[in-house]
């Protein structure tokens, strides 16, 4: 089945005739994801000739599911207009809006994800890669060629150490692999994807990613220890990163003791995760757990 | 980012939280004349604060009461120019002397694990909060804000009840938090501490001390934020690097970094220093190019980190999502070509991911005697820390 994104996924791109927006969106398709219309108020009515194919532009969310159906909605508006593209989305009652828009603040984030809760809609990110069911559906920006179909299941707050474990464990493949972002508010979260690969027949162990700040490692461990009974490995960035300084990440911040790199794989490790010291390492011991599977 | 203290005294006052009058001075001499103005508020009494983004400071000497303007311009002589945890006073200021009858405690901030707002507030402030958490958590109300709601009357009465205000107090602090509210929400802050709110002789409400963080994702909807930038602050090379738009911030190392997305280069950093034990290096900077980054970027960034003194060899590690291979490539290439002479640090490279292929044969086809090409993360990190440390020898 994969998790959140599958065959019957239909796609519909907010932000599609932007420069960033149409690029992805050729990429996407060209991964075989259904990509069936695009959101634009002043283009309404109009269509893109993406690569050959002819997609759609409606002027709403809400016009863009009656008429064609679609489930999922990326977001590529730039940090001004993401709120309220999110709002649309969840006014829609689309069941997923995955949020590539990086540079959002805060404020706009928390409004938005609170205005969620108790809503139909779930939220991926901000600021992150989307995710991807191999062979099924490609939603954001993960290049479709790493790796392919397979039973391991990935959830990472990073894109490019995403793409880096993918690269790493390409023999295996992956039932999906999502990239949840790394910013203070984020829609869905570790334990959100890690309850949902339990539940999933395709996927037979995990991968979690995460870094520096915060503390949903920690509570992940703590999620994994009473509820996930598939084999979970970990991977944590951010060792020696300096406390008090923002690497990149607007939530790659450490100050104080809490949210330490060493704070996250000590609440792992203590949860059974085994958890690696480097990408390759933590590749390393998927490999020895798919291969006794 | 975080201001100093006259910074959110500034803009409390601009949403009309209540505040004494202050000012800021950067001399003994400007310190008298904003104590002569400042101090006939308060009887001649002004106390001078030095401005540092650290707490404990008045431990350290750093907070003084003056009784006269005089009295200001020496006490600021001798604070102006003190050592606080690392941090030089560059700036003090002025503030009108106050009255105090009682002290409290007020924040509102972003609480991540819930992915709310938090409003905590304390009968008991003017103490390190922290360890009043931590000591007696009882005496510190907790309550959570609805980011879409935020401090209203009702919520402001909640959190007064909650911290155990008698109602004479509590009806007065009550519209002083939703003025703290209006701070937090219309400046996009993430943060806002009051620390002490205090009741003055008189029986007014004061915020005497505050601290501001603000959300710099939202600098494109405030664009008065960019004048509180601590610029005198920033290292060199961190501004030289902002100037391009570079993600980057130096680390005290000798392997200089380069890579792309966050979460990669922290790993990087991390693998290098793993690798650097055995040898004695370290990773001397966090650069991300980001994602997509062209031959330009990839220049950029190499010319910050060659001008870092302390770097003595330079680790590439790129994946290719949407950044191309050949463009890293075309960038490393064009950037040692126009530094000529001038570079002199060895590079090592390690690409993978998309047109990989086309980025190594580049590479290869250039045969620069400085970099050496690596197939893993792991293997380069090793390379770089070995010849950081020879280089070093």
């Amino acid at each position: 089945m994969a998790i959140f994104l599958n065959a019957d996924s239909k796609v519909i791109v907010q932000g599609m005739t932007g420069a960033v927006g149409m690029k992805h969106t050729k990429l996407m398709l060209a991964d075989g994801t259904a990509v069936v219309g695009g959101v634009n108020p002043k283009k309404a009515g109009t269509s893109v000739d993406v690569d050959g194919k002819d997609v759609p532009v409606f002027g709403s969310v809400k016009e863009a599911m009656e008429a064609t159906g679609a489930n999922v909605s990326v977001v590529f508006v730039p940090p001004a207009f993401t709120k309220s593209a999110v709002v649309e989305a969840i006014d829609a009652e689309i069941p997923l809006v995955v949020v590539i828009t990086e540079g959002v603040p805060v404020k706009d984030s928390a409004e938005f994800f609170n205005y969620s809760l108790g809503k139909s809609t779930r939220i991926i990110g901000p600021n992150c890669p989307g995710l991807i069911s191999p062979g099924k559906s490609n939603v954001g920006i993960i290049p479709g060629d790493i790796a392919g179909a397979g039973r391991i299941g990935l959830v990472s707050k990073s894109g490019t150490l995403t793409y880096q474990m993918m690269y790493e464990l390409r023999e295996f493949g992956f039932s999906t692999a999502i990239g949840i972002g790394g910013d203070p508010v984020i829609g869905t979260t570790h334990i959100d994807a890690l309850e949902a690969f339990q539940a999933d027949d395709d996927t037979d162990a995990i991968v979690m990613i995460g870094e520096i700040g915060g503390d949903a490692e920690e509570r992940a461990a703590a999620y994994v220890k009473e509820h996930v009974t598939k084999p979970v490995v970990g991977y944590v960035a951010g060792f020696t990163a300096p406390e008090g300084k923002t690497m990149g990440h607007a939530g790659a911040i450490v100050s104080g003791s809490s949210g330490t790199a060493q704070a996250k794989k000590e609440a792992l490790e203590a949860a059974g995760v085994k958890v690696g010291k480097t990408p390759s390492e933590t590749a390393e011991l998927m490999r020895e757990i798919m291969r006794n599977l | 980012m975080d201001l100093f203290e006259y910074q959110a005294r500034d803009v409390f006052e601009k949403h009309g939280v209540p505040v004494l009058a202050g000012a800021v001075a950067t001399t003994p001499e400007q310190a008298r004349e904003a104590a002569e103005t400042i101090g006939a508020k308060s009887g001649g009494v002004t106390v001078v604060k030095a401005q540092v983004k650290t707490g404990g400071r008045g431990k350290a000497g750093g907070v003084k009461v003056a009784k006269s303007a005089e009295e200001a311009e020496q006490l600021a002589g001798e604070i102006l120019g003190m050592d606080i945890k690392g941090h030089t006073v560059h700036q003090v200021m002025i503030a009108q002397g106050a009255q105090i009858a009682e002290e409290y405690y007020f924040s509102v901030l972003l609480d991540r694990t819930n992915r709310t707002y938090l409003a905590m507030c304390s009968v008991e402030g003017g103490m390190d909060i922290e360890q009043l958490a931590v000591e007696r958590p009882d005496a510190l109300a907790k309550v959570a804000v609805d980011p879409n709601v935020g401090i209203d009357a009702a919520k402001g009465q909640e959190i007064v009840d909650a911290a155990g205000f008698d109602a004479e107090t509590g009806a007065k602090i009550v519209p002083v938090l939703e003025k703290l509210w209006a701070v937090y929400r219309d400046e996009d802050a993430t943060l806002v501490e009051v620390n002490p709110l205090v009741k003055t002789n008189d029986g007014e409400i004061v915020a005497l001390d505050g601290k501001v963080t603000l959300d710099e994702n939202a600098d494109f909807r405030q664009p008065d934020h960019l004048a509180l930038e601590d610029k005198a602050a920033a290292d060199p090379l961190e501004a030289a690097a902002k100037e391009k738009n570079l993600n980057y911030v130096k680390l005290d190392g000798n392997v200089g970094i380069i890579g792309n997305g966050a979460g990669l280069v922290m790993s990087t950093l991390d693998v290098v220093a793993y690798a650097g034990e055995k040898v004695g290096s370290k990773p001397a900077n966090f650069l991300d190019i980001g994602g997509g980054a062209s031959a330009e970027v990839m220049a950029n960034g190499l010319g910050i980190i060659l001008g870092d003194e302390q770097v003595n060899a330079v680790f590439v590690n790129v994946f290719g999502g949407i950044t191309a291979c050949d463009e890293v490539a075309r960038g490393i290439v064009g950037a040692l070509d126009t530094l000529g002479d001038a570079a002199t640090k060895p590079l090592v490279v390690r690409l993978d991911g998309n047109n990989v292929e086309e980025g190594r044969r580049i590479l290869a086809d250039r045969n620069h005697p400085l970099v050496t090409i690596e197939e893993t993360m792991d293997g380069a990190a090793a390379k770089a820390a070995e010849l950081a440390a020879q280089s070093a020898n």
